[in-house]
């Protein structure tokens, strides 16, 4: 245990030091007062509760980006330590490989969660400094919008955590993950769409639809966020959900199972790995 | 003595290569050890299968006791290792970089700054970050880090690349104090010629195989060598009475290679006229010359 705070320390004074850290909140913070502005605008202040545009304007934002950050941070993680010669000794060290593994995931993890609490948090402050009432009601979806964010991080990062101990080389690493990210993030959802567009109307049975959405975890997460509440109606899910039978425990669960088995695959990978 | 690391007929096979092949020796405490060899000759194979960071394809290493592979804490903590050519993360400051090695060997960081004096890291540059540092300064903070908790078995691979000569006397001195206190040290290197005086035993390793193993005498004594000897007359004009192929030098100098049998006969007739003799230098074989007979014959085979 005190190895992995030791291991996951030192990752998160490395981010820290690369401006890892800085560039992501940063980042983070400026798309999240971006929308959350331009957001307003064409609702204006009627109606609708206006947090509850920001969820929806955040988690679109969240499901492009955190995946990419995530990967960006992990696809590097052992290969990288491995190419530049780092990890030969840090292997010699009386430290478990599960322990580094698991060590400098939870400090990305860190590193992710940090950047997207402040940064999507700026939205609500900045909401609030500007005087909008927002009912409790709000406030819960919008914190199950953080916490789904930063499980759909930990879900990238321990996919990128797989393919940084499958591969031999760093440029490999990089390019899985982009192919990774556009699959999930893009090309996933057309093809999807696609054959329900091809399906013509016919019912499509809703345990294949069921399946289809949990296993990809960007549809999860966006079910999990915009499938419920105020947002469904806004986001216009809650036709989908109407036909799932998804409930935000499934969804979840699914989630943490995304997060936890490319993870613990990573583990028996690296523990099996010669240096 | 007691042996420290054992290694029986060890064997590691990459695909179809054997990259170490049944390689047994063993070494004690407070003995320094050369293990040399060429390039890709299995040197880093070996010092990577001591410290169980791959298992052999055949045959048993033993360190401190234990399997090394099987990662035990405390042997692991009783080994300290410099890769060739260390590297390490670019973005912390030669401090946090000790600092977090120390913690996970569960070593009191107080003492580092006679640890970063003891290698010769100036205290201006110990809070720089790693990615300033020259390749000497990197080799440096390797060797701080390999010295932590006071190893009992020190494997240092190629440790003095990258040192100007000056550092190199003092990291000798280190290993001094170490072999004193009782560790083992284990130096990988090329240049023969410093591991001279340094070593009390060396090993050579071809192509995956040992070749050689003992003190410098030892091998000389195996490759029975020729000593060279070099006089310089008082009378210049004329050349040596005594038996033996002399060469004339550039310098006037004359030199003579006798074997070892020979030598204090000829060395005997030498002096007992010493008035016909300005100077006399013996020259041992070098381990230089050493290596490349035990190579030659190697090749030979």
């Amino acid at each position: 245990m005190n190895n992995i705070l030791t291991v996951a320390r030192k990752e998160i004074q490395e981010g820290r030091r690369n401006r890892w850290v800085l560039a992501t909140t940063l980042l983070l913070a400026g798309l999240a007062l971006t929308l959350t502005f331009l957001g307003s605008a064409p609702t204006g202040n009627v109606g609708v509760n206006q947090l509850d545009v920001v969820i929806v304007s955040l988690s679109s934002l969240a499901i492009f980006l955190l995946p990419l950050i995530a990967l960006l941070l992990s696809h590097d993680a052992i290969v990288g330590e491995s190419e530049r010669g780092t990890l030969i000794l840090l292997l010699s060290y009386p430290v478990g490989r599960s322990e580094i593994v698991i060590g400098k995931f939870l400090g990305h993890l860190s590193i992710l969660a940090f950047s997207t609490l402040i940064g999507f948090g700026a939205a609500a402050v900045a909401l609030v400094a500007s005087g909008t009432v927002i009912s409790p009601a709000s406030w819960r979806a919008f914190a199950t919008m953080l916490g789904a964010s930063i499980l759909l991080g930990a879900v990238f990062l321990s996919i990128g955590y797989l393919i940084s101990t499958l591969v031999r080389e760093r440029s490999t690493a990089g390019g899985v993950a982009v192919g990774i990210w556009l699959f999930f993030v893009l090309i996933y959802d057309m093809a999807l769409l696609g054959g329900l567009v091809a399906a013509q109307g016919r019912s499509v049975p809703s345990l294949l639809l069921d399946g289809l959405l949990l296993a990809n975890p960007t549809d999860a997460y966006r079910l999990l966020n915009l499938g419920s509440g105020a947002a469904s109606t806004l986001s216009g899910m809650g036709g989908v959900t109407a036909g799932s039978s998804l409930s935000a425990p499934i969804l979840t669960v699914a989630l943490l199972l995304w997060a936890i088995v490319p993870l613990g695959i990573a583990n028996i990978v690296f523990a099996r790995r010669e240096a | 003595m007691t042996a420290s690391v054992i290694t029986t007929s060890v064997s590691k096979q990459y695909g179809g290569v054997a990259a170490v092949k049944d390689v047994s020796f063993e070494l004690n405490a407070g003995e320094t050890i050369a293990l040399v060899g060429h390039n890709g000759a299995g040197k880093t194979t070996l010092i990577k299968l001591m410290l169980g960071l791959i298992r052999p394809t055949s045959g048993s290493v033993t360190m401190l006791g234990g399997d090394p592979a099987r990662g035990d804490f405390h042997v692991r903590q009783s080994v300290g290792y410099l890769p060739e050519s260390v590297s390490f993360h670019m973005a912390l400051t030669g401090r946090e970089t000790l600092a977090f090695y120390a913690r996970l060997k569960r070593v009191e960081f107080s003492n580092a700054e006679l640890l970063f004096k003891r290698v010769g890291l100036a205290a201006e540059a110990v809070d720089r970050p790693v990615r300033t540092y020259s390749k000497g300064m990197r080799q440096r903070l390797g060797l701080a880090q390999a010295l932590l908790g006071t190893p009992r078995v020190l494997l240092l691979d190629e440790p003095t690349s990258g040192l100007d000569p000056a550092l190199r006397h003092n990291f000798y001195d280190l290993i001094s104090e170490l072999r004193a206190d009782g560790a083992t040290v284990l130096l990988s290197s090329h240049a023969l010629t410093e591991l001279e005086n340094r070593a009390d035993r060396v090993i050579i390793i071809d192509r995956g195989v040992k070749i050689a193993d003992g003190t410098l005498d030892e091998l000389r004594h195996i490759a029975s060598l020729p000593t060279r000897v070099i006089i310089r007359l008082s009378d210049m004009e004329a050349s040596p009475r005594w038996s033996g192929e002399w060469c004339r030098q550039s310098g006037g100098a004359w030199e003579v290679s006798v074997d070892a049998a020979d030598k204090i006969d000829l060395l005997k007739k030498m002096t007992s006229e010493p008035s016909l003799l300005e100077s006399l230098t013996l020259a041992e074989p070098t381990l230089d010359e050493l290596y490349a007979h035990f190579l030659g014959r190697q090749a030979a085979q």
